[in-house]
C-alpha cells in the first residue's frame, strides 16, 4: 500500500459478517494486551458509519483532519444545458432537466467523469468535506478513527481508505472493520496481513460468517475465527470452521459481567482481568498465522 | 398502504428477531429483508422461493491487452487507484495496464478517455433477489455477492418489488427488515417510508448509534419510534436513552428484557412469539400493538387521500 519504512509491520483487521457480534470488543482488547506486551500499536476504527471503539479506549484526540472528496461544482453562467454530464454519470448523480443541470451530491462518487467531459468547463471539481479523521493517544497506543458525515451515502469506502493511509510506522495495527461484506468492509480488510472474524454460535451468526469467509477468501488474506458468547447456541460454527479448515482463535464465554462491562464502555481486560489471558492467546495465534 | 422499516444504528440489536415476530402478529403483510449484506430473516421464516432474478449493481471496466498501448491515460483519470501497470504483455508492448476489480467503482471514466478504445465496460452480476412464500405471507429478499457493489440499489429493488406485491395482493402493510448503519443501504431502506422503528440496546455504543441513526432519519424527515431491547442489562443507560429519545421527540414504544429465549427460538427456526414458554413474547406483542397503533395514526392526512 505505502512505503514499508513508514507502514505498520503487521496489519490485522477485525471483521464480522454482521454487526453486534463483538468486533469492537475484540479489537480494543487486543490493542490493549498488545501494548501491554511492549509492542508499538495503532488501533484504527474503520467502522466509519458507527465508530464505537473510542467509547472504550477513551483516547485523547489530538488531531482532527477533515476528509474532502472531489465533487462537481456548476457554473451556471457557462452551462449550455447540453446534458453530456448527466449522460456520462454512472451513478445518476446528475440530471439535466429542460437544459438545467441538477447535482445530487449524496449519490456522487467523485469520479470526475462530468467535469472531464464538460465541453464548456462549466463543471469543475471542488473538494467538499464528507467526514473526518481523528487521531490521538490512548493508554499505551495510538488511536485513529474515521467518521462519515450523516447523509453521505457513498463516502464510507474513501474514508476507510483515508484512515488506513494515515497509519504510520508501528509493530502492529489493528483495524476495527465495518460490519457486513460490501464496499466499506472490503476497503478495510483488503491488503491486510490477517483477518480475525468475530461471530456468534447461532444460525444468524453462522450464516453471516459463511458470507464473510467467502469475501475474505476472494481477498486472499489468511483468517481465523473468534466465537463470542460461545455458549449461547450450538456447535454448528465449530463444525463449519473444522470443515473449512479455519482456525478458531479463541472463544469468549457468554457472561453477564462482560455484557455489563461492555454496556458501561469498560475494557474487558481491565474490568475483568481474568479474561486477559484469553485475549493474549488470541493475539499470539494471530501473530503466528499472519502474513507480514 | 403503510410501510414500516425496522432499523438499528448497528447490527445485532434484535431487528430481525422483532421483524419475524411482527410478521407472525400482523397476520397479513408483505415482508422485505433489506439487510442485503447479511440477510437473516429467511432463517426464521423458511421461505419457499418461486421467483429469482439476478441483479447487476453496476459495470466493471476491463482492459483488452491487445489494444492497450500503455499510454497511461486511464491511470491518470482514475480517481480510485484501480488501474495498475502490471498487466500482461501484448504483441506490441512488454507490459500493459490492467483494472483491479476490487478497487474499480465502475464509473467508466477510463473507458471514455482511452484513445484506442481498449477498455470494455460491461454490467457485472453482483447479487440476486427472490420472491418467496412464507408461513406469514409473501417475502422479498436478496443476496449480494461477497464484496458485491451497490447494495443501496439492490435494497431499492427489494422495496420496489415488495410494494408491487402488496399492491397486487391488496395487502395494506409492508414490514421491512432494514439495513444497519447510516450508509447507502440504510438510506435506500428508509427513503419514502411511512415510519421507522429504531431498535437499540442500553449500552454506550447503543446510545451513540441511536443518536446517529436518528439524525439520519430526521435528515429524511421520516417519523421514528424507538424500542429498547435488552433494557435490563443496564437500567441506567436505558434511562439515558429514554431521556435522549424525549429530547429528540422520539416515542419509546416498547422495552424488551434480555432473554436467551430469543436465541433458543432462533435455533428452532421460529420467532419468539411462536416459541412456547417465554414471557418475553408478551413484551413483543405489546410492542407490536403500540407500533401498529402509531402506524394507523402516524402519517399526514394528505397521504391517506
Amino acid at each position: 500500500m505505502s512505503d514499508p519504512a513508514v507502514r505498520p509491520a503487521l496489519v490485522v483487521a477485525v471483521a464480522s459478517g454482521k454487526g453486534g457480534t463483538g468486533k469492537t470488543t475484540v479489537a480494543v482488547n487486543l490493542a490493549v494486551v498488545a501494548a501491554a506486551r511492549g509492542l508499538r500499536v495503532q488501533l484504527a476504527d474503520c467502522d466509519v458509519e458507527e465508530p464505537n471503539a473510542q467509547i472504550f479506549v477513551k483516547a485523547r484526540i489530538e488531531e482532527t483532519t477533515p476528509v474532502a472528496l472531489a465533487r462537481p461544482k456548476l457554473d451556471a453562467a457557462l452551462c449550455t444545458g447540453c446534458g453530456k454530464c448527466a449522460a456520462v454519470c454512472e451513478f445518476n448523480a446528475i440530471a439535466c432537466i429542460n437544459g438545467r443541470v441538477v447535482i445530487f451530491d449524496e449519490l456522487c462518487h467523485g469520479c470526475g467523469a462530468c467535469w472531464l467531459i464538460c465541453p464548456e468547463n462549466a463543471l469543475t471539481d471542488e473538494p467538499r468535506n464528507v467526514g473526518v479523521i481523528e487521531s490521538g493517544s490512548a493508554n499505551g497506543f495510538r488511536f485513529i478513527q474515521g467518521r462519515v458525515e450523516i447523509g453521505e451515502a457513498a463516502a464510507s469506502p474513501p474514508i476507510v481508505r483515508a484512515v488506513r493511509a494515515s497509519l504510520g510506522k508501528s509493530d502492529l495495527a489493528i483495524i476495527d472493520a465495518p460490519p457486513g461484506t460490501t464496499c466499506p468492509m472490503v476497503a478495510a480488510v483488503n491488503e491486510t496481513g490477517f483477518v480475525c472474524l468475530v461471530t456468534e454460535p447461532t444460525p444468524f451468526g453462522l450464516h453471516d460468517l459463511t458470507i464473510a469467509v467467502e469475501t475474505v477468501r476472494e481477498l486472499d488474506v489468511p483468517m481465523g475465527v473468534v466465537i463470542n458468547r460461545a455458549d449461547i447456541g450450538d456447535d454448528r460454527v465449530q463444525r463449519y470452521c473444522a470443515d473449512e479448515r479455519i482456525p478458531i482463535l479463541g472463544e469468549i464465554p457468554h457472561n453477564l459481567r462482560i455484557a455489563q462491562a461492555y454496556s458501561r464502555g469498560d475494557l474487558i481486560v481491565e474490568a475483568l482481568p481474568e479474561f486477559a489471558p484469553l485475549f493474549k492467546g488470541i493475539l499470539a495465534r494471530i501473530e503466528r498465522a499472519a502474513v507480514r | 398502504m403503510k410501510e414500516l422499516i425496522v432499523i438499528s444504528g448497528k447490527g445485532g440489536t434484535g431487528k430481525t428477531s422483532l421483524v419475524a415476530s411482527f410478521a407472525a402478529l400482523a397476520g397479513r403483510a408483505v415482508l422485505a429483508d433489506c439487510d442485503v449484506d447479511a440477510a437473516d430473516l429467511h432463517l426464521i421464516l423458511d421461505p419457499k422461493t418461486w421467483h429469482r432474478e439476478s441483479f447487476s449493481g453496476g459495470k466493471e471496466a476491463r482492459i483488452l491487452v491487445e489494444e492497450c498501448i500503455a499510454c497511461a491515460r486511464c491511470q491518470a483519470v482514475c480517481r480510485f487507484g484501480a488501474i495498475r501497470y502490471d498487466g500482461p504483455p501484448s504483441r506490441t508492448i512488454a507490459k500493459t495496464y490492467r483494472v483491479e476489480p476490487i478497487a474499480c467503482e465502475g464509473c467508466g471514466v477510463c473507458v471514455r478517455f482511452c484513445p484506442t478504445d481498449a477498455i470494455v465496460f460491461q454490467p457485472v452480476v453482483t447479487g440476486e433477489w427472490f420472491v418467496s412464500e412464507t408461513r406469514h405471507g409473501a417475502m422479498v429478499h436478496a443476496r449480494l455477492r461477497p464484496g458485491g457493489e451497490n447494495s443501496g440499489k439492490l435494497v431499492t429493488v427489494v422495496r420496489t418489488q415488495a410494494r408491487e406485491l402488496a399492491e397486487r395482493d391488496q395487502c395494506d402493510l409492508i414490514l421491512v427488515d432494514g439495513a444497519p448503519g447510516i450508509g447507502c443501504p440504510v438510506v435506500a431502506s428508509i427513503t419514502g417510508a411511512d415510519m421507522v422503528l429504531i431498535v437499540t440496546e442500553p449500552t454506550l455504543s447503543g446510545l451513540h448509534d441511536f443518536e446517529r441513526v436518528h439524525a439520519l432519519v430526521r435528515h429524511f424527515g421520516i417519523p421514528a419510534l424507538l424500542c429498547v431491547n435488552k433494557h435490563d442489562i443496564n437500567p441506567a443507560i436505558s434511562e439515558r436513552i429514554a431521556a435522549t429519545a424525549e429530547r429528540l421527540g422520539v416515542r419509546v414504544v416498547g422495552t424488551i428484557p434480555y432473554d436467551t429465549a430469543f436465541t433458543r427460538a432462533q435455533l428452532d427456526g421460529v420467532s419468539i412469539v411462536e416459541y412456547a414458554g417465554s414471557s418475553t413474547a408478551d413484551h413483543v406483542r405489546r410492542l407490536w400493538a403500540a407500533v401498529a397503533r402509531e402506524l394507523g395514526n402516524g402519517t399526514a392526512p394528505e397521504e391517506n387521500v
